[in-house]
């Protein structure tokens, strides 16, 4: 019945049925990915952010949530400046980190 | 979280409630809603229990509902709540109790908004003198209507002739409670138990046998939220709350919800004949829907009332089942009877959610 409204999706996440397999074999090659304290200077310093809403910070996170599809889509925005390395405070190479997220879910 | 946690939080939000002689104000929305509910509780305050609460006809909205759609500024809720409190004066009464949970929230955020700034309070005392001539003392304590039956729960459960027991398996019955919003997620100090961890309508589902059921979204809003339903574009998001609440609920089996807002009841129980039309889901037994009280009805069943005198004909999910699993008599052919044998016709059964 159409009664002019619709239920939305939820956005909840339910970490109980988030396959992390992938994420914590990324985490092995990539241990400085559990370094991240979100604190966001990435996507700050970002020039793509503005434009398409490429943030590392957001990458990371998603992953643990299980939304690579979302992560992929995001990171081929990205443009290998190279600007979030330099911010980071805890020193990941992010950079680099994108280049291995990017290989590893275009493998799956 | 760890039960001695819990109690320390319990202590920090112990509530003071006199025992006697209550100003009592009515919902706008409820006696068109749960009709028994109200008349319920002030038989069993007046009738069952002998106490003194006093009613007066005059008496008007607080202003809640269209305060909070953003449609009247501040002062005019707050010259209506001083009517109220004049009315209440007026009867020779200190201590005011409401039956709705808005009106609850609105009335303490008006007297934390008075002692914080007094001069507002001098200015709506004139006000109200120059639009109606009266003059009203704050009280001295202010109750919602579920407090009260909270404070009695064990003269009624004394009193009680059912309990929320399941008959066949002499289980208790698992119970979802739900609180309204503005019951104290405003101000946690003025609630039993605070916004976390509100016990007034677990204490009444244990004093009368039942279990109560924790799930993920328990505090979450039933969805009404007043402009969530009233602007009809917003009505997607109200009916995905309610969706959600059901959802985490699901796996635990709930056999029924118990609320003390006017709305809660009314959309946790409407919405899941909309969910059921638009997701083909239903959240009960056998195709049924989880059948949603108000407290003052389970207080009337547990007391033995008969079913249709508390209204429970007009909820949308069946009470049936659960009325057979506790094993209260009902009648199925008086369901549609109303005052005076008055036949209240048979309304259109839906397609999807089972009624009987």
């Amino acid at each position: 019945m159409d009664f002019g409204f619709k239920i939305s999706p939820s956005s909840a996440v339910n970490l109980d049925n988030v396959d992390l397999s992938l994420y914590d074999r990324l985490a092995e090659v990539e241990p400085d990915i559990r370094k991240c304290i979100a604190c966001g200077s990435c996507s700050a310093s970002c020039p793509a952010n503005r434009f398409s809403g490429m943030s590392v910070r957001k990458a990371i996170l998603g992953l643990q949530r299980g939304k690579e599809k979302e992560v992929a889509k995001m990171l081929s925005t990205c443009m290998l400046c190279g600007k979030c390395s330099m911010v980071c405070p805890r020193g990941i190479n992010t950079r680099h980190l994108i280049l291995s997220i990017c290989k590893f879910y275009k493998e799956d | 979280m760890i039960y001695q946690g819990k109690q320390k939080i319990w202590a920090d939000y112990q509530k003071e409630i006199p025992d006697d002689h209550w100003y009592y104000v009515r919902s706008c929305i409820r006696q068109n809603f749960f009709p028994g509910a109200e008349k319920m509780f002030l038989e069993i305050c007046r009738n069952v229990l002998k106490k003194d609460f006093h009613e007066n006809e005059n008496h008007t909205t607080c202003g809640g509902i269209a305060y909070h759609c953003d449609t009247i500024p501040q002062e005019t809720v707050m010259t209506i709540v001083a009517r109220q409190f004049a009315l209440m004066t007026e009867a020779g009464y200190e201590n005011y109790v409401c039956s709705c949970i808005t009106s609850f929230g609105n009335y303490i955020e008006i007297l934390e908004t008075w002692n914080e700034f007094p001069e507002l309070e001098t200015k709506i005392r004139e006000m109200l003198w120059k639009a109606c001539r009266r003059e009203f003392n704050k009280p001295k304590y202010v109750a919602h209507a579920s407090d009260l039956i909270y404070k009695y729960r064990n003269l009624i459960a004394e009193r009680a002739k059912f309990r929320l027991v399941n008959k066949h398996t002499g289980e208790p019955l698992k119970v979802v409670e739900h609180i309204g919003c503005h019951y104290s997620k405003m101000f946690p100090s003025k609630g039993v138990g605070g916004a976390e961890y509100p016990y007034v309508l677990c204490g009444m589902i244990e004093s009368w046998g039942g279990n109560v059921i924790d799930y993920p979204e328990r505090r979450h809003c039933c969805g009404y939220g007043f402009r969530q339903y009233h602007v009809k574009a917003n009505r997607g998001y109200s009916i995905s709350n309610t969706h959600k609440k059901f959802e985490s609920m699901e796996p635990y089996h709930p056999d029924m919800i118990i609320t003390n807002c006017p709305g809660c009841p009314y959309f946790m129980d409407r919405w899941q004949y909309a969910i059921a039309e638009m997701e083909g889901k239903t959240y009960g037994e056998n195709g049924y829907g989880i059948p949603v009280f108000t407290y003052e009805e389970v207080a009337g069943l547990v007391l033995g009332y008969d079913p249709w005198d508390l209204g429970l004909q007009l909820h949308q999910v069946a009470v049936e089942p659960l009325l057979d699993k506790i094993g209260i008599e009902y009648d199925p052919a008086r369901k549609y009877e109303g005052v005076n044998h008055k036949d209240l016709q048979r309304p259109e059964l839906p397609g999807v959610l089972r009624c009987c």
